[in-house]
């Protein structure tokens, strides 16, 4: 008995260094954050004054305003497109679904730094695209900045494709021929299946790879840090330059706002849960 | 019938172009001698990738994402596998826990985790801020998730806790049973977290520059400073850059469709099906209270 408890001991031993690491970068640093967002600026009094400065302040509100906005919108035509050409993937051969599914697993990981110097080179103000189309005297681009709004969009629509369709692409697998089948012999049309089978049976897939979508797109900072540096007023840029900047280092601000968007990012993956769940009690 | 299919091809030959566009224009960007008002480039030429080569700045940042890589990966590696394996096997009721805390990582962008890290680490008793050990210890914990679900994966499939058991029945010792069964048993499934975690770090920015910036030059950083300067060398290193990625990532899908059979895998679509598994798990249990 003693010599299973002495083992114990050195099995509890050997998850030291695993406690040690989880404790020191991972949940230390969560605590650490959330305990520092309700100091004020000098570190010392104790205040939740850091989130009053965020929701009156128009400047942070709009930043929020900004991620939310780009991320839904970014994630809704993702998911609208994945939705479409995941379906149109489905219709090919096995052995051309897998080509097309490795090449949307190869773009997968074209993100950050290296996708926004893409765009740069080819869209941007002497970019090829940009140069090509207005010696051709096409002026589709004539007004379009790609440090902007819209080239923001363009870049995160186009690194949240690829992960949509291979999230979207499995559940097609799903929906078996025999379904419709069966709904067109008791008089049912295309769309009705779709309507009242297909797209219900889609739906919780739809839903969580949305929210995954949401939360990629809000924790991103590579892509817009490369795409607009400071000049867009986006939440993750705001944190990175009240930590880690040279001027104006507010690290309880940021702390703060750090807090928020941790929030955020926890509350979408809850939606999704709650969702799937609402979904699937549906379905029985 | 064949008309519908027909918008198939369409659609899907539009996804691919648009998908692989960026690409194609950075490659002949990187190839390109003269190129200014022409479809494609009117001469080629090797010179930036030559000038790449030649650039000492290049071989250092890429030395120092290596180290980074190698040092995290590795204390990844030789942490986790006693860890989840004693756990699984020796305290399975702290499995839920260990879950718990290795997922998480996963709903942390690196910008909220880079806040707490910078605030624990930039005074106190251990100021690693803008070293790079404070990197390894984030990178740690980034590939986490990863690196968890392909061992426990590769345990669980190898029914791990029968054949210990068995093991020490014949009379083995702990650390026998661990390192001639279970050990052999498992380097394939633990190679393939083990790549996809390296492609994962490669690509990392946003630790890199928050905890460290200029001070420990990795390759993303010297990349998002060359982006002002030449764009023809900035292609040549995004090439570059970019067929590591491939080639680290090929050799991941060859052998995920060797043993699983499944050809698509990424990282983010295993923690997908995790999650999915996660939920239709709680369902049968609550249904089950029920």
């Amino acid at each position: 008995m003693r010599k299973i408890k002495k083992q114990k001991i050195y099995l509890l031993a050997l998850l030291l260094p695993f406690i040690m690491f989880v404790i020191g970068f991972e949940i230390g640093p969560l605590v650490a954050m959330i305990k520092n967002s309700f100091y004020a600026d000098n570190g010392i009094q104790v205040t939740i004054n850091q989130y009053i400065t965020i929701f009156k302040s128009k400047f942070y509100l709009q930043a929020i305003q900004n991620s939310l906005v780009i991320s839904l919108f970014s994630a809704v035509v993702s998911v609208i497109i994945a939705v479409i050409a995941a379906y149109s993937i489905t219709k090919f051969s096995q052995k051309i679904q897998n080509r097309i599914l490795m090449i949307t697993n190869m773009t997968s990981n074209f993100e950050g730094i290296p996708l926004s110097f893409s765009y740069i080179i080819l869209l941007g103000n002497n970019g090829l695209f940009t140069l090509l189309f207005s010696k051709i005297g096409w002026d589709v681009f004539a007004d379009f900045n790609l440090y902007s709004w819209t080239g923001l969009i363009l870049v995160y629509v186009y690194f949240q494709i690829p992960l949509a369709v291979m999230l979207i692409y499995p559940s097609y697998q799903g929906i078996k021929k025999q379904w419709k089948e069966a709904s067109s012999l008791l008089g049912g049309s295309t769309s009705s299946f779709w309507l009242h089978i297909g797209i219900p049976v889609l739906l919780p897939s739809i839903v969580g790879t949305f929210s995954i979508l949401f939360a990629n797109a809000m924790g991103a900072y590579a892509t817009a840090y490369a795409l607009v540096g400071s000049n867009y007023n986006l939440l993750s840029l705001q944190i990175a330059s009240l930590v880690a900047s040279d001027v104006a280092l507010k690290p309880q601000l940021g702390s703060a706002l750090g807090v928020l968007l941790a929030a955020t990012m926890i509350g979408a993956m809850w939606f999704n849960g709650r969702m799937m769940r609402r979904i699937r009690r549906d379905l029985k | 019938m064949k008309s519908s299919l027909t918008i198939h091809k369409v659609i899907v030959g539009l996804l691919v172009i648009y998908l692989l566009i960026p690409l194609v224009g950075t490659f002949l960007f990187s190839i390109a001698g003269k190129w200014d008002h022409t479809i494609l480039p009117e001469s080629y030429t090797m010179k930036w990738y030559i000038e790449l080569f030649q650039d000492e700045r290049f071989y250092d940042a890429f030395r120092r994402t290596l180290f980074l890589i190698v040092m995290s990966v590795g204390l990844s590696v030789v942490i986790m596998l006693p860890t989840i394996f004693i756990i699984t096997v020796y305290f399975s009721k702290w499995e839920g826990l260990l879950q718990a805390v290795a997922m998480l990582p996963y709903g942390i962008p690196p910008i909220v985790g880079a806040v707490g890290l910078i605030k624990v680490y930039s005074d106190g008793p251990i100021q690693i801020a803008g070293t790079p050990w404070i990197l390894i210890g984030a990178y740690f914990i980034t590939i986490l998730p990863f690196m968890y679900q392909g061992i426990r994966n590769s345990l669980r499939t190898l029914n791990a806790v029968q054949l210990v058991d068995a093991a020490e029945l014949l009379g083995a010792t702990k650390f026998q049973a661990f390192r001639t069964v279970v050990f052999p048993n498992i380097i394939s499934g633990i190679l393939v977290s083990t790549l996809l975690s390296v492609a994962l770090l490669f690509s990392e920015f946003a630790f890199a520059n928050l905890l460290v910036g200029g001070r420990f030059e990795t390759l993303q950083i010297y990349l998002a400073d060359k982006l002002n300067s030449s764009g023809h060398l900035t292609s040549a290193i995004v090439i570059t850059y970019y067929s590591m990625i491939l080639l680290l990532t090929g050799t991941v899908l060859k052998l995920t469709f060797r043993n699983e059979k499944y050809p698509v895998v990424s990282n983010k679509k295993r923690i997908l099906s995790f999650f999915r598994k996660q939920y239709s798990h709680k369902n049968t249990t609550l249904e089950g209270e029920k």
